[in-house]
């Protein structure tokens, strides 16, 4: 038996398996089974919506906008849905980062008391465990007191609608919030410690530290933190279906040209597909799969973009 | 993490300039991350005031067996005067409908993601991981409505051409019609949008093991894979526990795929039917909420949909407290399983 010296790596990839015993070798190709069917899987999930979506997806689906017809050569295509999902993920965003910003900053750089500062770890680590649906009707319930009425339609007699964009994209900010912090906690961590002191020596505050010289250090890890949010947000289907108000159109109340559609209902391709599937009002198949297609697309580009801003990410802290 | 002190750090602190804007932003920042806390309360509060009745009426009866589906339906008709609201509910079904699925799934789940992580950590060739490790996140980027679409449009008239035979619909046809839709096909689905969070939990946890340790056991003479059953998979267990228990958090939640495929009824599959249970249509606690957004509004009934809601509040916050304090029993070996929120 010869000594295995110790810069060799022991799991050497050439270390023949055919001496092990038998149990081992199963146990080995259950590995390797498992790996590949895995590949397998997300390969055939892909696959077969390209294949349905090429075949279904018309450019005139993308520009036309949907009506509530049985008849389907009538009932228009997904334009409004596409607006939706972008809206809807642009503001969720737009309140997810500050806030996510603000607590990462404060636990990783001030943390004291302590004790609040466990607490808040606990109580994002409690909002990333929550379903999206008790977010939604958590959601509805405190979007329809009167005070948040100017958030949403008022009708005769002061009873709120609570459901808007507003209010949607406020819960979906809490979807992605766990994950933004997530992301920007460990881009702060990252940076080291005799960066900090470095700015502190020069007689920087820690404000200015945070904005100068931690600020521009995270800022991938915010950027790869808020793309992870807006995938989250974009394909999440229960806060759009319980707090979008489920018109297909854009519906707006009131009159200032945006915020009114703000204000107002809609749908997202998520909720598209889902009223259009055999499970939903619409019925129709054929759409349904064009529109899961172009959300799939929206996805796994978003997705892409974790990717190659992760790897701008390690340089970065290899600093 | 706590305030790191150090003790650089704080000779220079009574040097610095502007410690009264330095405290301002401390204060500020504090403000913003403790709104998080707040929520949280909100949440409950909110979310168990407005269950209190249906809770109140029922007792303990509310988790008990019952006919689900008429009760809503009796609940969605009660009268409008407040004394003759009905609250009578049984949540039973719905409660084995949500086990029996995110039970499945985990249990498929896990063995799955700890199979595929032992290969990413140790025996794939890193062409493979090039392909397999972006796989894995992409599976776990697909919306839930996506997984719903393929599974009502290719898996349920799959099973419904292969598994429901017409012996077993008319065996079981004076209870429950089967239509394809079932348990069985939501928890294989489910299983495939669970098994990214284990499998980046698990694969975190075993590169995170010491070199030192599998190491000093490969130079014992152990094989590959007796190494890092042994050592790797042994130390990681924390990790993979907590994995499943978050897995299960995510589980528990999924309500537009469940509602989609798991056929809609609030039914409680019975595992005396033989492979039958199988097929049988369930419905669970987070489907009924999100199939029941339409009344919310008539009193006792959304009452009694934000007691389902409650309960799915409080069941999955403990389960990620949980998986947070198992995912922290790593560090008892030193080892700092990273990730800190999935």
């Amino acid at each position: 038996m010869s000594a295995v010296p110790t810069t060799v790596k022991p799991t050497d990839p050439r270390g023949s398996s055919r001496e092990w015993p038998l149990r081992d070798r199963v146990a080995l190709a259950c590995c390797w089974i498992a790996g590949l069917s895995t590949c397998a899987v997300a390969f055939l999930i892909v696959g077969y919506l390209a294949f349905k979506g090429v075949q279904y997806l018309d450019p005139s689906l993308l520009t036309s906008r949907p009506s509530a017809e049985t008849d389907q050569s009538r009932s228009g295509g997904f334009l409004d849905p596409i607006i939706g999902t972008v809206l809807l993920t642009v503001l969720g965003t737009l309140i997810a980062v500050p806030l996510a910003l603000a607590t990462a900053l404060w636990l990783t750089e001030y943390g004291r008391p302590f004790w609040l500062a466990r607490a808040v770890e606990s109580g994002i680590e409690m909002i990333a465990g929550t379903p999206s649906i008790v977010l939604a009707i958590f959601g509805l319930l405190v979007f329809q007191q009167t005070v948040f009425g100017f958030l949403s339609f008022e009708a005769e007699g002061g009873s709120v609608f609570g459901r808007s964009f507003f209010t949607a994209a406020a819960m979906m900010s809490l979807i992605a919030l766990p994950l933004l912090v997530g992301s920007i906690r460990e881009g702060l961590q990252a940076v080291p410690r005799h960066v900090r002191e470095a700015s502190y020596a020069l007689g920087k505050t820690k404000a200015a530290t945070i904005r100068r010289v931690l600020m521009p250090a995270i800022r991938p890890s915010i950027g790869s933190g808020t793309v992870l949010g807006m995938g989250r947000i974009a394909g999440d289907t229960a806060i759009v279906v319980i707090l979008l108000g489920g018109t297909l159109q854009l519906q707006g109340f009131g009159d200032v040209p945006l915020l009114s559609t703000l204000r107002g209902n809609g749908s997202t391709l998520t909720s598209y597909v889902y009223v259009n599937s055999p499970a939903g009002e619409g019925s129709a198949p054929e759409k349904a799969y064009a529109a899961a297609f172009v959300l799939l697309l929206i996805c796994i580009g978003l997705n892409l973009l974790v990717t190659r801003l992760a790897r701008q990410t390690s340089p970065a802290s290899a600093r | 993490m706590a305030a790191l002190t150090h003790p650089i750090r704080s000779a220079l602190r009574g040097a610095r300039q502007g410690a009264a804007g330095d405290r301002r932003v401390e204060l500020a920042l504090g403000a913003v991350a403790s709104t998080v806390l707040l929520l949280c309360a909100g949440m409950v509060v909110f979310v168990v005031l407005k269950a209190w009745p249906s809770f109140e009426a029922n007792g303990l009866g509310w988790f008990a067996s019952a006919s689900t589906d008429e009760q809503l339906g009796e609940i969605f008709k009660s009268p409008s005067n407040p004394d003759q609201y009905v609250y009578e509910f049984g949540a039973w079904a719905l409660i084995w409908g949500t086990l029996l699925t995110s039970g499945l799934a985990v249990v498929i789940g896990v063995v799955f993601a700890v199979f595929t992580a032992v290969f990413i950590v140790e025996f794939a060739p890193s062409k493979v991981n090039r392909v397999l490790v972006p796989t894995v996140r992409l599976l776990a980027a697909v919306p839930s409505v996506v997984y719903g679409l393929i599974g009502i449009l290719v898996l349920v008239p799959l099973a419904a051409e292969v598994l429901v035979t017409t012996e077993r619909k008319e065996s079981v046809a004076y209870f429950v019609q089967l239509t394809g839709a079932c348990w069985l096909v939501a928890a294989v689905i489910l299983s495939i949008m669970i098994v990214p969070i284990m499998i980046s939990i698990t694969v975190d946890a075993l590169r995170a093991v010491p070199r030192s340790w599998t190491e000093g056991a490969a130079a014992l003479g152990v094989n590959r894979w007796r190494v890092i059953t042994t050592i790797s998979v042994r130390a990681a267990r924390p990790a993979i526990i907590a994995g499943m228990i978050l897995a299960s958090a995510r589980a528990l939640g999924e309500a537009i795929m469940l509602s989609m495929v798991a056929g809609s009824a609030a039914w409680a599959p019975n595992p005396l039917d033989g492979f039958t249970f199988f097929l049988e249509p369930v419905r669970p606690l987070a489907s009924t909420v999100v199939e029941s957004a339409e009344g919310l509004s008539v009193e006792p009934f959304g009452q009694t949909i934000y007691a389902i809601a409650a309960v799915l509040l409080v069941s999955s916050a403990f389960l990620s407290w949980a998986g947070w304090f198992a995912k922290r029993s790593m560090r008892r070996y030193g080892i700092e399983p990273g990730g800190a929120t999935q």
